[in-house]
């Protein structure tokens, strides 16, 4: 594996606000990378770092190998797109993409031709001659893209550029982006606080918050195995049940009933669950409990809520120990129905619960 | 049908209201327009019928025998040398003002709110006091005897810059600069620096990226400021009759001369005529090239 990024102890300081405290990551070659987490918990920051907007207070930056120390911008090879696009307004479609040829004192002629082909890639034909404010959200989106696929950079770096875009043309963009990414193969660098658009299109997410790093996987392992509580509540739904390891792959939750769940602590360490709702099924409570499986672990519990979703019925269940669980049911024909105040069974799977260390 | 009668009632719902909203805009600029009419469109009106008098053998205006004289005596040798030397100096100016007003405006308009506010009270301060009095410090600043001159004199040279167009400028750049300085500081403080940083991304250094993203962004508040000084600065009449001598005389004072010393009204009325006529082609300008910028 080929490291495109290498970032090495980075920290960001801004007067006595830690930005981005301690960050390590490797990024691979041609790797559709996200940097995931909430609105102020680095992740810009971090990408305007690589870029050469912001140097970092401590740490170490490399491109391919090569520390980029205090280069500035224009000599590192990347480009960003950056959120609300920042187009140059007194430019028209061509000339804004064929901004870094320019500078790069790159022949008219092959300029052209450059800024004709990507123009073609993203699908602006005929508009070349238009100003930004002629354009749509979505169109603008794509000159900005272009302005940086444009260079062939090394890395390309994405500040939220779907985030002005509404949801339908959100959708269709993550699709035709990841598309693009594999077609160009270049290193893509993806600033989001969008959980969904960061599973939906990366090899590896890394999900920040507070200035650190909590977690860097797949997003399967990521959805399946978060790292912590923060993760876990911040990507998709999850329940949280207090408990204590019993013995390895059970845990004691409230009430003194013993789950199943994956877990590598020793005995008598203090763990929360996290269970996603839509990992736990319903019975009725006169269910024949023998036809479970030895991996299932079956809970009591009574209706609370009933909420009709349309593809799935979202429950409230009280558990027998007290704790209170949000479940999905798929909407399909065979799936029984509960109403409040119902006897059920909950029941689940060991490997879907991970127990966190807190 | 009832769909067609349906519009046209709201459409003249919507011009009787537009004619309404028109009719309040109006009352409520009328104050404006009343003194712009009394206090300058007839005055300007009054001094364009002199420009057409005759003048009595002794030198007094009469309104009679309406002619061109006024009007051909301005190809004069003398008026075209005062005309041009009129333009050169507030040329000189508002291109020195430029000069000095960018960077500053650049570095007022990229501190934090605080210097920035400590700042701009410091360029306007010059405004409270009056500007004949100011003027004259300049005089004394200027003259051999001031603390330049002493500082000149004690080196070995003499100063000797009253009394001469560098004078009249050093004096105009002081008068004006503000004017300059304010409207670029405001476009340079509403400049989206994302613009910059996208340029800096795509491989322009920061000079190149000033020149193909600041500079052009700004080039219609460059041009607002420029007539600022420029106009000022072309009928500009106390620093010419203050720091200026016999061999600076510029439009402002050789108008007032006309009407004082020569006794020469409707000559003076024609050449205030052509000096309005240079300052509505510059304004004019300015709006149409403003119209087509973003």
């Amino acid at each position: 594996m080929t490291i495109a990024v290498s970032l090495t102890g980075i920290t960001k300081r801004f007067d006595d606000v830690v930005a981005v405290d301690d960050v390590s990551i490797d990024i691979a070659d041609g790797e559709f990378f996200s940097l995931l987490g909430p609105s102020g918990c680095g992740k810009t920051t971090l990408l305007r770092m690589i870029a050469g907007l912001e140097f970092p207070t401590a740490g170490t930056i490399e491109i391919h190998g090569e520390v980029q120390g205090l280069r500035p911008p224009d000599k590192r090879p990347v480009n960003t797109v950056f959120q609300s696009y920042a187009l140059f307004p007194h430019m028209s479609v061509t000339e804004n993409i064929g901004f870094g040829l320019r500078m790069k004192k790159v022949s008219e002629s092959e300029i052209k031709a450059r800024v004709d082909e990507v123009i073609g890639l993203v699908q602006l034909t005929g508009m070349e001659r238009r100003r930004p404010e002629q354009m749509s959200g979505g169109q603008q989106q794509r000159v900005a893209l272009a302005r940086a696929l444009v260079n062939k950079p090394e890395v390309l770096l994405l500040d939220e550029p779907l985030g002005a875009l509404d949801l339908k043309l959100r959708q269709a963009m993550q699709f035709e982006l990841k598309e693009l990414q594999q077609r160009v193969g270049i290193t893509f660098v993806y600033v989001t606080h969008d959980q969904e658009e960061a599973l939906t299109m990366s090899d590896r997410i890394a999900v920040m918050s507070s200035g650190k790093l909590l977690q860097v996987a797949a997003p399967e392992e990521m959805y399946e195995r978060p790292a912590n509580r923060f993760v876990a509540s911040f990507i998709g739904e999850t329940n949280f049940l207090r408990g204590e390891v019993a013995a390895p792959g059970r845990v004691r939750i409230e009430g003194g009933i013993e789950v199943g769940a994956h877990t590598e602590s020793a005995p008598g360490t203090a763990v929360m669950l996290a269970l996603r709702p839509e990992k736990m099924f319903l019975a009725p409570a006169d269910a024949d409990r023998s036809a479970f499986g030895p991996d299932d672990t079956l809970v009591d519990g009574e209706v609370l809520r009933k909420l009709y979703m349309g593809d799935h019925l979202f429950y409230e269940i009280r558990l027998v120990g007290g704790a209170v669980v949000k479940v999905w049911e798929q909407n399909a024909p065979r799936v029984l129905k509960h109403d409040p105040g119902a006897k059920v069974i909950v029941d689940w799977r060991s490997e879907a619960v991970t127990a966190l260390e807190d | 049908m009832a769909d067609l009668a349906d519009t046209t009632a709201i459409a003249h719902h919507e011009r009787d209201a537009l004619v309404e909203s028109s009719r309040t805009g109006f009352l409520v600029a009328s104050p404006a327009y009343i003194y712009l009419i009394v206090f300058f469109a007839i005055p300007f009106l009054i001094v364009i019928v002199y420009s057409f008098a005759s003048r009595s053998p002794t030198g007094a205006t009469r309104l009679e025998n309406w002619n061109f004289d006024s009007y051909i005596k301005l190809f004069d040798t003398v008026v075209v040398q005062v005309v041009s030397r009129s333009v050169w100096i507030a040329l000189v100016t508002t291109v020195i003002c430029l000069v000095l007003a960018y960077p500053f405006a650049y570095y007022l308009a990229t501190r934090d709110r605080r210097i920035r506010n400590v700042l701009l009270v410091l360029v306007m301060i010059p405004f409270w006091s009056n500007f004949l009095v100011r003027t004259y410090a300049w005089r004394f600043i200027l003259s051999n005897e001031g603390p330049v001159g002493t500082a000149v004199e004690w080196m070995g040279f003499q100063l000797n810059v009253l009394f001469t167009p560098t004078a009249v400028i050093i004096g105009l750049v002081y008068g004006f600069l503000p004017f300059m300085i304010l409207p670029l500081y405001a476009a340079i403080e509403r400049l989206d620096w994302r613009l910059v940083e996208a340029a800096r991304d795509l491989y322009a250094d920061g000079w190149t990226a000033f020149r193909n993203v600041t500079l052009p962004l700004t080039k219609s508040d460059i041009i607002a400021g420029s007539l600022l000084v420029f106009v000022p600065s072309l009928g500009a009449y106390v620093t010419d009759t203050i720091l200026g001598g016999a061999k600076t005389e510029v439009l402002g004072t050789f108008i007032v001369r006309q009407f004082q010393a020569a006794r020469n009204w409707p000559f003076g009325s024609a050449l205030s005529v052509v000096l309005m006529a240079v300052m509505l082609a510059a304004v004019l300008i300015r709006t149409r090239t403003g119209a087509r910028e973003v």
